[in-house]
């Protein structure tokens, strides 16, 4: 017989348990596997190993991490501070727009003015996309989930609007926006590969946050109202500041997802600018413990299986959904595995 | 506009509106049930999705072996598929009591995925999207003059209005199971000594409500559409939970915001087809706008149940 006890699990078994997770998700995805007449072990080959056997796809993880990076930053850092920011799929499409919109407009610009612009647009943009669900919260007392979530629809609307209106790129069959000028590009880290500057802004958004979280008094005003809000007042803490803070960079970070994805993907608007990296910057915020350096594995953890996702379907016949279930199911198997983190498992005997 | 077009304009408007609140009022209902008892499902979206797409495969084979009530038989499928859904939403909630928000957000994302999964395994990848000829409208009241139209609508939505909102009601608050509810989602300690369940009544709601979310998805695909497509809930499982805080947690309430929403998509829709030089897409996107607004008004500092996304333990 074992038992549970109620403590903090050691380091090491709560840095495991994201493994135990993901180890779990695939022996449950396996009997999908099965019934569709596929090898489970040859589908997590291409999964897992086969996206780091080449250059190209190897690099391809890091293009496919990138935005995720910043959505599950962004996801990390509204929690955090207890924010339930679930529009990160909304604010990303706003920061989107901004950055087009500035892109757009940089013709005879330099790079080092047409870069700086668009980061601040679409962080700006985010930040406006997350303002009404945080007043309504923070004036009216209306839960942030509800509103972060209804804003998705909208920005997927507008987008759609501008595409096959005002933004319309005539010589295009595609709803899609006119290119954005060549000096708004984000340039490219490596020679023959997709792999842009926003893998590097992702990366520094992480250590900034790292750096707060742990040596700054707003990082820990955030972790203390994130906890619980009623002591935190109690100890001086300016709740609803602190609160307004959390979720308007939470929503700037998102923005700068949907900068670095047309600034260093697609180099014009498109609808399908997401294919859901702010639902998905949950799973990797989650998967992640809202650790900076955990966010950062999940994420490239993530993009490894999308970019084998991709493999797996053209090898094995096998529909492109397989990802987006393996994706559902270590979300929710995470959620599950991480309440060992405050359990020790203790084996005795049993009491005859 | 003269006089006799407004009203033709109004009739159709009511008629829309009626048949467009329908899933709404499924789906509000069932996340009333599930929040009354504590429990926040943000799965609704998902098993929407889920009953939508359910309800037509069911439907669709059905129709190919040749069985008369296939329509009915998918509805059948999509309410169980949502039960099932609920019930893992359950293990997440209440047994093991993690997260909620993530946890439904993650029952979203594996109802949405394995929905669309299976829809290529079993139709494939053609260029024609599948479909069946969907249910009909009963004409009621063919014989009135000018309203008739009003009262052209599909059986499950006279089932929604006249049988599930007032039965919604009477089991809620005139019921043990409907006081079982609300006990445990205001206080779980003091219902657990009273020695009402905490978890079986949880599971309870959670299954009943997931089994309306599953049929208010499977009216999209089984009624209003006659087929199933990526884009089929677009959100309105969103609105549902938003009008649950609108409805102040009303069955009646819920139906009323329901309307609103299902008003204002109607409108939107007959303007666009009057001719009104407005981009279509804003008018998708108004009536998230409306909800949002509708929200801001009624929901302010709204009472929610007092174990609203507590788990709850035995000490």
């Amino acid at each position: 017989m074992f038992r549970l006890e109620r403590t903090v699990a050691p380091l090491w078994v709560q840095a495991l348990l994201p493994v135990v997770a993901v180890v779990i998700t695939f022996a449950l995805t396996a009997t999908l596997l099965w019934l569709v007449n596929a090898n489970p072990l040859e589908a997590y080959y291409y999964f897992l190993v086969d996206p780091l056997s080449n250059r190209v796809s190897l690099l391809e993880v890091l293009v496919k991490a990138t935005p995720l990076l910043l959505t599950g930053a962004a996801v990390t850092w509204a929690f955090t501070g207890g924010f339930w920011n679930i529009g990160a799929e909304g604010q990303l499409y706003a920061g989107a727009v901004a950055a087009t919109a500035v892109g757009l407009q940089m013709q005879n610009m330099p790079p080092w003015v047409a870069i700086p612009l668009m980061i601040v647009a679409g962080f700006a943009a985010g930040m406006l996309w997350v303002l009404v669900p945080v007043l309504m919260k923070l004036k009216l007392g209306i839960d942030e989930v509800v509103t972060t979530l209804l804003l998705n629809p909208v920005a997927l609307f507008i987008v759609s609007w501008l595409l096959n209106g005002p933004w319309r790129n005539p010589v295009s069959q595609w709803p899609q926006s006119p290119d954005i000028a060549a000096s708004a590009i984000f340039p490219k880290l490596l020679p023959r590969a997709r792999l842009h500057f926003g893998f590097v802004l992702a990366i520094l958004v992480l250590i900034l946050m790292g750096y707060i979280f742990r040596q700054t008094a707003l990082g820990m005003r955030m972790r203390a109202v994130g906890l619980e809000p009623a002591a935190a007042r109690f100890a001086g803490i300016r709740v609803q500041r602190t609160m307004l803070i959390s979720a308007l960079v939470s929503g700037g970070i998102a923005g700068l997802a949907g900068v670095s994805e047309i600034a260093g993907i697609h180099y014009h608007l498109i609808d399908a600018i997401s294919p859901g990296y702010g639902y998905t910057g949950i799973l990797v915020a989650t998967l992640g413990m809202l650790n900076p350096l955990g966010v950062g594995v999940a994420a490239l953890f993530i993009g490894l299986i999308d970019t084998g996702g991709q493999t797996v379907s053209r090898a094995l016949g096998v529909p492109v959904y397989l990802g987006d279930v393996i994706q559902a199911t270590l979300l929710l198997v995470t959620l599950g595995v991480l309440l060992l983190r405050n359990y020790r498992i203790r084996f005795v005997r049993r009491a005859s | 506009m003269t006089a006799a077009l407004l009203i033709t304009f109004l009739v159709g408007l009511l008629a829309a509106t009626l048949r467009v609140a329908t899933p709404l009022i499924l789906g509000t209902i069932g996340e009333i049930y599930t929040e009354r008892t504590g429990v926040l499902n943000l799965g609704i979206e998902g098993i929407m999705f889920l009953g939508a797409f359910v309800g037509f495969a069911v439907a669709k084979q059905f129709e190919l072996a040749g069985v008369g009530a296939h329509l009915w038989l998918g509805v059948l499928g999509a309410a169980l598929a949502g039960m099932v859904a609920a019930a893992l939403m359950g293990f997440f909630a209440v047994t093991l009591g993690v997260n909620q928000h993530v946890a439904g957000l993650g029952i979203t994302l594996l109802c949405t995925s394995l929905s669309l999964f299976a829809f290529r395994l079993v139709f494939g990848e053609s260029a024609v999207l599948p479909s069946v000829s969907p249910f009909a409208q009963v004409d009621l009241f063919a014989n009135l003059p000018v309203i008739a139209p009003i009262f052209s609508q599909y059986l499950l939505t006279y089932a929604t209005f006249l049988v599930l909102v007032p039965l919604a009601s009477w089991v809620l608050y005139r019921t043990k199971f409907g006081l079982e509810m609300r006990a445990v989602g205001e206080n779980p300690e003091a219902a657990d000594a009273a020695g009402i369940s905490v978890p079986r009544t949880r599971y309870g709601a959670l299954m009943i409500g997931g089994a309306l979310m599953g049929v208010g998805g499977a009216f999209l695909s089984l009624a209003q559409l006659g087929a199933f497509s990526p884009g089929i809930v677009a959100g309105r499982g969103w609105v549902c939970i938003a009008l649950v805080i609108f409805a102040k947690w009303d069955p009646v309430r819920g139906m009323l915001g329901a309307l609103l929403f299902g008003g204002v998509f109607a409108l939107q829709l007959r303007l666009q087809t009057q001719g009104f030089q407005l981009p279509y897409e804003l008018f998708l996107a108004l009536p998230y706008v409306v909800t949002l607004i509708a929200l801001a008004i009624a929901g302010r500092n709204a009472a929610y149940p007092g174990a609203y996304l507590k788990p709850y333990r035995r000490e």
